[in-house]
């Protein structure tokens, strides 16, 4: 009972700071050029977005930040609640343990099946062995991967490759998952397939964040979008443009 | 378990997982060898300090117009009063020629060379003879006799087999360091060819220890094979080495220490190994992994 309570005083502290909080951030990589600058927007518990932008625009970089590949130079960013501009590193592991990635060159290590590439957030936050094999399993097979459980990534294609990437990204039901153009090589079935899969995920509680270019998959599938152009943020942070 | 940890980090590609078994296996060929010295030179210096050295020698210096036959003689009468001695053997003239004739070259004595006459003494086991004692006594009768004074000499060899074994030791802790520091130069290399996969497991939440594991299993590992070629080479040269101290018929020839307590300290030197190239490779991987992000 007590557990519950303080669960729910969590997820009303989340709602109020916001999942994900971003204030006057710029970023910069190391001695270079601004790549963002002065962003804020703030992303609620359960929320489904797509991050849209001409390339250069600095998707990439945004998406760094929230899956705290990368620390702002300027602003604040606040993640679950934690303010991540001055969290320590074993800190960053924590959060980073709720935040699923897929990658926008996948990042598959090409020494392990799919299966273990898969199983390996969830090898990394400690799962039993006989739960992985179980869930990895059924994921794969529902991305449509049933048959390919034991192949290496260099024998896939770069469809089933990103499609283990997605696999992967979600195998830990991450409470933020970000994709990086996750369907850029698929077709428009396996696209939509795989944005019902995403939604599905958001309906559970996931809150979802992808950056793409695919407009046909956006007004298909209407969600909030967040708009980048030359490292600004042009929709309003807290009215989100609708498409 | 192994697997799990071993492939995620795939470093048994890397080059140095091709040449660091070697490095070890050589590594512990030479800390078995060295630490055998260390062994054979404690049990030997032991072995002089105890005494265990039972032979003396008695010289007779020739005197002109005197039989030396004769005081040869008169001297067996002296020693065999005295308790402890349990064999006087006089070692003949031809056998005095040719311990000579060693470092001069057979036939290359000069017919008049006034050769000492050599008596040995075998002491009775654990029995301890005063040499300066029994050259008085036999100098009261015979002037012209000397005794060899071992103990002198045997000190000053004792020195110098422990100053051996000191120097054996400190090569033991030279490899020792020799394979910390080769174990800390391939896993920084190890953590920078694997840095992309290093910061993917990262961003998974994985914790430093977690990536430290696959770089400490590797080097155990890697020790644990080098180690085993290097013991084996060793045992092998060891026993060549004990098959040539059998055949030399020395009283100061040093023992082999063949007892099982030797061999379980030679052959745990590989497992020690292993975990110094464990130990050193964790300890590395943390303190570099703490500078990513």
């Amino acid at each position: 009972m007590g557990e519950k309570r303080r669960s729910g005083n969590r997820f009303a502290v989340w709602r109020s700071l916001g999942l994900v909080r971003f204030e006057n951030v710029w970023m910069r990589y190391g001695l270079g050029p601004e790549v963002l600058r002065d962003v804020r927007f703030e992303i609620q518990p359960g929320e489904f977005r797509y991050l849209v932008g001409p390339s250069g625009a600095g998707k990439t970089s945004l998406l760094r930040l929230m899956y705290l590949a990368h620390r702002p130079s300027s602003g604040l960013i606040s993640m679950f609640g934690a303010d991540i501009t001055t969290a320590s590193r074993r800190e960053l592991m924590n959060l980073r343990r709720g935040i699923g990635v897929v990658f926008q060159d996948y990042r598959l290590l090409p020494h392990l099946s799919a299966l273990d590439n898969v199983a390996l957030p969830l090898r990394v936050a400690g799962a039993k062995e006989s739960q992985v094999r179980e869930h990895v399993s059924e994921l794969l097979a529902w991305v449509g991967l049933a048959d390919h459980i034991h192949a290496l990534p260099e024998s896939l294609s770069g469809g089933q490759q990103q499609r283990v990437a997605i696999a992967r990204a979600v195998i830990t039901r991450p409470r933020l998952l970000v994709a990086d153009e996750p369907t850029g090589n698929l077709d428009e079935t396996l696209a939509q397939r795989l944005l019902r899969l995403f939604e599905e995920l958001n309906r559970i509680g996931t809150t979802v964040v992808i950056a793409t270019h695919n407009k046909t998959l956006v007004s298909r599938n209407p969600h909030p979008v967040m708009t980048l152009d030359s490292g600004e943020l042009h929709a309003d942070p807290l009215r989100v443009e609708a498409v | 378990m192994v697997r799990r940890f071993s492939a995620v980090v795939p470093l048994q590609g890397d080059a140095p997982s091709r040449f660091l078994p070697w490095i070890f296996a050589l590594m512990v060929y030479l800390a078995v060898l060295a630490l055998t010295g260390v062994l054979i030179l404690h049990a030997a210096v032991e072995r002089w300090q105890r005494g265990e050295v039972d032979t003396l020698t008695v010289q007779l210096l020739p005197i002109q117009g005197v039989s030396i036959e004769a005081q040869i003689i008169e001297l067996r009468e002296v020693l065999a009063e005295i308790d402890g001695i349990s064999r006087v053997r006089v070692v003949p003239h031809a056998e005095s020629v040719a311990l000579v004739e060693q470092w001069l070259g057979e036939g290359n004595l000069p017919p008049g060379l006034p050769l000492p006459r050599l008596v040995d003494l075998k002491l009775e086991p654990g029995h301890a003879l005063d040499t300066e004692a029994l050259t008085i006594k036999l100098q009261s009768t015979l002037s012209n006799v000397t005794v060899d004074d071992a103990k002198l000499w045997l000190d000053r060899l004792a020195d110098f087999g422990r100053s051996l074994a000191l120097l054996a030791i400190a090569v033991v802790f030279l490899i020792g360091l020799t394979v910390v520091a080769t174990v800390v130069f391939t896993t920084r290399m190890g953590i920078s060819i694997h840095h992309n996969v290093i910061e993917l497991l990262h961003l998974m939440g994985a914790r430093d220890s977690y990536v430290a594991v696959q770089f400490q299993h590797q080097a155990m590992w890697l020790g644990l094979r080098g180690g085993m070629i290097g013991i084996v080479f060793a045992a092998a040269t060891i026993y060549a080495l004990y098959q040539v101290m059998k055949r030399m018929e020395t009283p100061l020839a040093p023992d082999m220490p063949i007892d099982h307590w030797t061999w379980a300290l030679l052959a745990a030197v590989p497992i020690f190994t292993a975990l110094i190239a464990m130990v050193t490779a964790r300890l590395t991987a943390l303190r570099e992994l703490v500078k990513l992000p």
